[in-house]
């Protein structure tokens, strides 16, 4: 028998379900893989004795119903976990014990998930390379000293090192499917509304999804029934009928319309993305679908209106850390001091930066100019989106504009680093589903991904397609576990 | 009474000034539990007993708006004839402050639940019509406590999240006594629907003070100064006084005004400046993305619509027509809507003019002397109706009324019970009553003379006489019928 952390979640479940692997078994392995496997700095907290415990319990009163029966699994340290600490990558919330259990994680157990910890990510979800965390960087298990994406960072390498079976991470710019794509693996970043921000740390409350990251589209699918679901504790969530994705998991991609947007075709775009692009076009058309060349005419001006909402929202979401009723406090010599105090030493540089901009962006006499305007765009980008879906049924892009890159290669360039969301964040600001697939590598081995973009509550018809591109593909992981 | 209101003026000078006031009231909702969450919004619970984690803005929590706030937003919009917009959006209002946990309030800023409404004054010169600019949803803040520990600011966070109303007033108000009436009604149109409690005492009901003058005559309203967080009529009109006499005495000395947020010292009887325009909050203001735009249904509006009560503007027309009182009499029954629901009760079964001297006179005497509510009333509605119903049909004079009503107030007795116990019972049969006179007036044959050589006067003395040998039971009216036969 292969290795148990080589197997797919489906696989585990299976096995386990057929007895061939206990819950103890699987959680031990992973927690023997992640002992090892520090040097990636995955973990911000273990919870391995408890996950131990808790495996122990399954098998002794195993309940096969459940759709993930005993399995473990790690998640982004922005899900609020109950008498566990969840930080946000942060040190203003570095000793942060919730009472509480986000809804989605809540989703996870309730389906016979066993939690073994939580992992690292940019401070707040701001960062596209996990370098903003508090808790350090954490290293991609492609390469040495590469970034893994962010800012669910720590989620794409744990899942990539296969330090987890799988895991969720939330997406408010591209924080799913850019790291996904960084390390080779399969990331979805559901309509808006899918899955609840209930218990999830806010960053941008208009644009923040959950979502999983999963070693195959299979597992994706599984993940997403999982974890999506209407929940009367966020206002925004939607009461839309969710389907079983994995069981109506499909390959039909034929006759299926999919979209090429050629404003997607940036400049500068290296040419292996080019050619991974046109491998992917390639695929689908052989597949039989229909390529149809699209336009998405305001795609240009997606990343600066989510430079201003995104920091806009953030600036007032984060008015909370404040010193006075939970996490960090610097004593000052009166209130303001305190707060000055505080979140100067409690926030990194680019949380701070953000909160400025966002403030900034807010602030009268500047309203009309930048956040306004901004959400003018954001309808104009969505009203592209409606306009193309009257002609295909989901749109191909690449995920990312480049490759990994090394870190510290970018953080003094912070304009570059959001030039990495290019392709992820129209998605958010129309609250569409996306999700990207490893697709192939560059000359440097570095993976590279697809991503399908598909109308509002599609979510099956983008996993049937990537179910049938991920097929002919064929990726190949290249990771030979450096860091062991 | 009262002075004609509209000569409210300030004179320096020879210059008379107008006094502008609009009122930003904030009413809390009457609410089992918070706009956002569902603690309960008890008054007086020991403190942060009543906090959610939402309420106390944990990270990763959400507001959901509770319906039950919005009806009672849309329900006082009907009250005040305002439009109710089916369309409204609740805004993120950003500052800082240790009881203001998520470091913004959840409020309504371009998109409010109700728009222009008006409210009817009764004032001693005739009707008043005070425009309602907005009224609109908004969370309340928690409370910092400064005086408990000598170090440190302490909070308390019930109160964070409570559901207010902030009904904002356009600037029609000119004087202190326009303001106690306004705020009097408002407060009585929000107690008739269930709405707001206006009880000013636990802060259920406060208001931002916004005042200029200008010369009278003038169009253009002067600079406006705001005074914050008022809680009482009697501050309001202190403040109000104290400002505009501030204000007038600036302008006479060559001075501007300066548009500014003032403080209202209650001690020292005097307004303070808090903040200057140039210093004012920007509170950044913009779309809670937590909540989604708030649509309501003609549906939802009618069905509040049909269960609006009578409000006390149509009650005073239909007092005054069915029951044929004056204006005076109508307006203090119904002002408050328990004194409305007395009289009522009491009416169901007495009449009418005597049920509201009773109300207005015996009642509100006892109720005022020992400082009570009209629904702790000592004596019930009931009761009340059944002495009027003694005093009509003549069981009792309403002398002996009075006593019974004395002896009532000490225990809500049934005032039959009293009649009967006491004997009070009004002597009215003419045989008993003809003897009694029969002997008043052989002893007093000197008297009888006089009275007969034209000194009418001594017909008092008689009755006198014979009531006193009655024990004060007689029924006077037959007195006086059979003294006058006896006399002739």
């Amino acid at each position: 028998m292969s290795n148990i952390t080589d197997l797919t979640l489906v696989d585990l479940v299976e096995k386990i379900k057929k007895k061939d692997l206990s819950s103890k078994e699987i959680t031990k392995a992973y927690v023997e893989r992640a002992e090892k496997s520090k040097k990636l700095n995955t973990y911000i907290t273990e919870d391995f004795n408890n996950a131990l415990k808790k495996a122990d319990n399954f098998d002794n009163s195993p309940d096969f119903d459940k759709k993930i029966p005993g399995i473990p699994i790690a998640v982004k340290d922005l899900f609020c976990t109950k008498n566990l600490r969840t930080t946000a990558g942060s040190k203003i919330l570095e000793n942060f014990i919730p009472t509480y259990e986000s809804t989605v994680t809540n989703n996870i157990w309730n389906e016979g998930g066993i939690l073994l910890g939580k992992l690292n990510c940019d401070e707040f979800a701001m960062g596209s390379s996990n370098e903003t965390s508090f808790f350090g960087n954490v290293q991609s298990p492609v390469a040495e000293k590469l970034v893994p994406g962010g800012s669910s960072g720590g989620s794409a390498s744990a899942l990539a090192a296969k330090l987890t079976p799988t895991t969720i991470g939330t997406d408010t710019g591209g924080s799913i499917r850019q790291p996904a794509s960084f390390t080779g693996i399969v990331g979805l970043k559901p309509t808006y509304g899918s899955c609840s921000r209930y218990g999830i740390v806010a960053f941008a409350s208009s644009l923040d999804q959950a979502g999983p990251m999963t070693r195959d589209v299979k597992d994706c699918a599984l993940m997403l029934s999982i974890i999506s679901s209407y929940d009367n504790k966020d206002s925004t969530s939607i009461n839309f009928k969710r389907e079983d994705y994995l069981k109506k998991l499909n390959k039909s991609i034929k006759g299926k319309k999919i979209g090429i947007p050629k404003e997607y075709r940036v400049e500068g775009m290296p040419k292996e993305i080019e050619d991974l692009w046109q491998k992917g076009i390639t695929i689908a058309k052989e597949a039989g679908a229909e390529i149809v060349d699209v336009s998405l005419p305001n795609t240009n001006y997606a990343l600066p209106a989510y430079y201003i909402v995104a920091p806009a929202e953030a600036s007032s979401n984060l008015a909370r850390y404040d010193g006075v009723k939970y996490g960090f406090r610097s004593e000052g010599k009166n209130l303001i001091d305190m707060y000055e105090k505080t979140r100067s030493e409690g926030f990194g540089n680019e949380v701070k930066r953000r909160i400025m901009i966002g403030t900034y962006v807010l602030s009268s006499g500047y309203y009309d100019a930048y956040y306004l305007k901004a959400q003018k765009v954001r309808r104009l980008i969505k009203d592209d989106f409606d306009d193309v879906y009257k002609k295909v049924d989901a749109i191909l892009t690449p995920s990312t504009p480049s490759t990994a890159f090394k870190i510290g290669e970018k953080t003094n360039d912070p304009v570059s680093m959001y030039l990495n969301d290019i392709f992820t964040v129209p998605v958010n600001l129309a609250g569409l589903p996306a999700i990207s697939i490893p697709a192939g590598h560059d000359q440097k081995g570095y993976p590279l991904g697809l991503q399908i973009i598909g109308k509002a509550f599609d979510e099956q018809n983008i996993l049937n397609i990537a179910y049938s591109l991920q097929e002919e593909v064929n990726f190949k992981n290249k990771m030979n576990d450096w860091w062991m | 009474m009262l002075k004609k209101q509209s000569d409210y003026l300030i004179t320096r000078n020879k210059n008379n000034y107008e006094v502008v006031i609009g009122l930003e009231v904030h009413a809390q909702v009457l609410s089992d539990s918070k706009l956002f969450s569902s603690s309960p919004t008890k008054f007086g619970a020991e403190p942060n007993t009543q906090v959610s984690l939402v309420d106390a803005a944990f990270p990763g929590m959400l507001p959901v708006i509770n319906e039950f706030c919005i009806k009672q937003a849309v329900k006082t919009g009907v009250g005040l004839k305002a439009k109710i917009n089916k369309r409204s959006i609740f805004d993120r209002k950003n500052y800082f402050y240790a009881d203001l946990p998520q470091g913004y309030q959840i409020s309504q800023y371009k998109d409010p639940i109700v728009g222009e409404g008006s409210v009817v004054l009764d004032l001693p010169s005739g009707e008043k019509t005070i425009g309602i600019e907005r009224l609109h949803l908004e969370q309340d803040a928690g409370k910092s406590i400064h005086d408990i520990d000598p170090q440190n600011t302490l909070v308390d966070l019930n109160r964070s999240g409570v559901a207010l109303m902030e009904i904002v007033s356009k600037p029609d108000l000119r004087s202190p006594d326009e303001v106690n009436a306004y705020i009097k009604k408002l407060r009585s149109i929000m107690r008739y629907l269930g709405t707001c409690d206006g009880n000013m005492q636990e802060g259920s009901l406060r208001a931002d003070v916004n005042v200029s003058v200008r010369k009278k005559g003038e169009k253009e309203y002067g600079t406006r100064c705001e005074i914050k967080n008022v809680n009482s009529i009697k501050f309001m009109q202190m403040a109000i006084e104290y400002e505009a006499n501030r204000q007038v005495d600036v302008i006479e000395e060559g001075g501007s005004i300066d548009q500014e947020t003032r403080l209202f010292d209650t001690k020292k009887n005097e307004t303070r400046s808090m903040r200057s325009k140039e210093d004012a909050h920007d509170y950044r203001y913009f779309p809670d993305p937590d909540l989604l735009p708030l649509d309501i249904s003609d549906d939802f509006i009618n069905d509040i619509k049909k269960n609006i009560p009578e409000l006390p503007d149509e009650k005073k027309k239909r007092f005054i027509e069915k029951f044929n009182l004056s204006a005076y009499e109508a307006n203090i029954l119904v002002s408050d809507i328990e004194t409305s629901k007395y009289f009522e009760e009491v009416i169901k079964n007495s009449d009418v003019k005597l049920s509201t001297n009773w109300i207005t006179g015996e009642l509100f005497a006892l109720l005022n002397d020992k400082n009570l509510e009209i629904s702790k009333s000592p004596i019930s509605a009931i009761n009340l109706s059944k002495l009027i119903n003694l005093i009509k049909d003549g069981t009792i004079s309403g002398k002996i009324a009075k006593s019974v009503f004395e002896i009532m107030a000490t225990g809500n007795k049934n005032p039959v019970d009293i009649v009967n116990e006491k004997g009070l019972k009004q002597q009215s049969d003419p045989k008993e009553l003809e003897k009694l006179i029969n002997k008043v007036v052989n002893d007093n044959p000197d008297k009888v003379k006089e009275y007969k050589s034209g000194k009418e006067k001594l017909f008092g003395f008689f009755v006198g006489q014979a009531m006193k040998a009655s024990g004060g039971k007689a029924n006077p009216q037959l007195i006086n019928d059979i003294l006058k036969n006896k006399l002739k």
